[in-house]
């Protein structure tokens, strides 16, 4: 174990890049989850078709072969991505497909009269989704978000695979280095369990947050100190 | 012309010889994965002192670390302890370890789906503890949960590829082989994926009509 201790700020930045990879990623896949989501319940065909390919296709393959593929089949379009720039788009679209998944699942489950009633309302399309769809659909998606968000995190260890400079190729370095094995893989395995840890604490933290039946928050010490009538009442 | 047929339909039989390690592996793991989830899962539920805690965590800390490093755990420092298997041997084993976690969680539910009249009916009958699991309680569970199984066997299939990392050799490193000697990528990473969805998107949707076939009115 000692002989690892000067490359523990190595595997820092490491950690650092892995973190980095997650946050982007979560990003990346939120937005095709949403969007791919919503195309794929689509009236419009030209919508709906490719989302379901997008879905199918990334969620029939393994996210390693999507890498690969990005990393040493694209080059072949004329498309050179640098390894950072492919990991994330692997990691993003991958979980994004399943994201679609859980987005869709979480919209078609509301009642059929939430939807009939904003129409009888005559909303738009978009203040459909807006202010009565989505509101409700949100929290039902939070905690199987959260396992996709897990999962996000423990694939980016794969883009060790194509250079990208993570906790698992940092790790890798050190092995060399000092050939400490047992040691090094082990430290990593439990910093990649208290990351995931922290995420599945975060997700459940924010689906008590968006909770519709939660209780009324309590009040805060300035509402206390100086009670405003008008927000008491 | 980018993509150059010949040269695709050349290397196809190779690749199925990759596909096919990869279902071996798929199968073979998933087996593992079968029987040491469903022990997992019994004896987390049997309440066995310090065991059944044990258990939580190995079922929490293997669900929270990547595949990768546990097989990069498992490749390099077994052979240093005097363990010494192939990488196939060892590739399958951490795959199916990895997995029984996550069944193990799967039989959980479909035990903690079975109605507690059930439980009572074994005490009454005064079943001893084996023929209560064997007789009464698992074999409902286990027929509640046999998609979410097949599910993990889907997600297994895929993940195996993971295991080209420990110099396993199968679909993916098999693609990879004939891309570093040929200097061609394009073909073989895109049969490689084709390969995988062939295998499955049609086997998913077998598990979907299993569900709707196995779903029964409570």
């Amino acid at each position: 174990m000692s002989e690892i201790l000067p490359y523990l700020p190595l595997l820092g930045e490491g950690l650092l890049i892995t973190i980095a990879l997650t946050i982007a990623g979560m990003v990346l896949a939120v937005v095709v989850a949403f969007a791919a989501g919503i195309a794929r319940m689509s009236p419009r065909r030209w919508l709906r078709w490719p989302a379901a390919v997008f879905t199918e296709v990334f969620r029939g393959t393994s996210m390693l072969v999507q890498l690969f593929w990005l990393f040493f089949a694209l080059p072949f379009f004329g498309i050179q991505l640098v390894p950072f720039a492919a990991a994330i788009l692997a990691l993003g679209l991958n979980e994004g497909a399943y994201g679609a998944e859980i987005v869709r699942g979480a919209i078609t489950a509301l009642p059929r009269g939430q939807r009939e009633g904003a129409i009888a309302l005559s909303l738009s399309p978009y203040q459909r989704m807006r202010f009565v769809i989505l509101p409700q659909a949100v929290p039902a998606m939070i905690p199987p978000f959260g396992n996709v968000m897990v999962d996000l995190l423990k694939n980016t260890s794969l883009v060790s695979l194509v250079t990208v400079a993570d906790l698992t190729f940092t790790a890798q370095m050190v092995r060399n280095t000092t050939g400490a094995t047992a040691a090094v893989f082990g430290t990593i395995l439990v910093l990649y369990f208290v990351v995931a840890y922290a995420l599945s604490l975060g997700s459940s933290w924010l689906e008590r947050r968006v909770d519709p039946t939660r209780p009324a928050r309590a009040r805060t010490f300035w509402q206390r100190v100086l009670p405003d009538r008008r927000v008491m009442s | 012309m980018i993509w150059d047929w010949s040269f695709a339909a050349q290397i196809v039989p190779f690749l199925l010889q990759g596909l096919w390690v990869t279902v071996q592996i798929t199968l073979v793991g998933m087996a593992i994965a079968l029987v040491v989830g469903l022990f997992v899962a019994v004896v987390r539920y049997s309440e066995v002192p310090v065991i059944s805690k044990l258990f939580t965590f190995y079922v929490l800390f293997v669900r929270g670390t990547p595949l990768l490093v546990q097989a990069y755990f498992a490749f390099f420092v077994l052979p240093s302890v005097g363990v010494q298997f192939s990488p196939m041997i060892t590739g399958i084993v951490v795959i199916g370890l990895n997995y029984s976690a996550y069944t193990a969680e799967v039989y959980r539910a479909g035990i903690q789906g079975v109605a507690v009249g059930q439980w009572e009916a074994c005490s009454a009958l005064s079943l001893s503890n084996w023929q209560r699991w064997r007789f009464v309680i698992l074999p409902q569970a286990i027929r509640d949960v046999i998609p979410a199984l097949g599910n993990y066997l889907v997600q297994m299939f895929k993940d195996s590829a993971i295991l080209h990392a420990i110099t396993v050799f199968e679909l993916l490193g098999h693609a990879t082989a004939i891309g570093s000697s040929s200097y061609r990528y394009l073909e073989p990473m895109t049969i490689a994926a084709l390969l995988f969805l062939a295998v499955s998107l049609p086997a998913a949707r077998l598990i979907k009509r299993l569900e709707l076939r196995l779903a029964h009115p409570r």
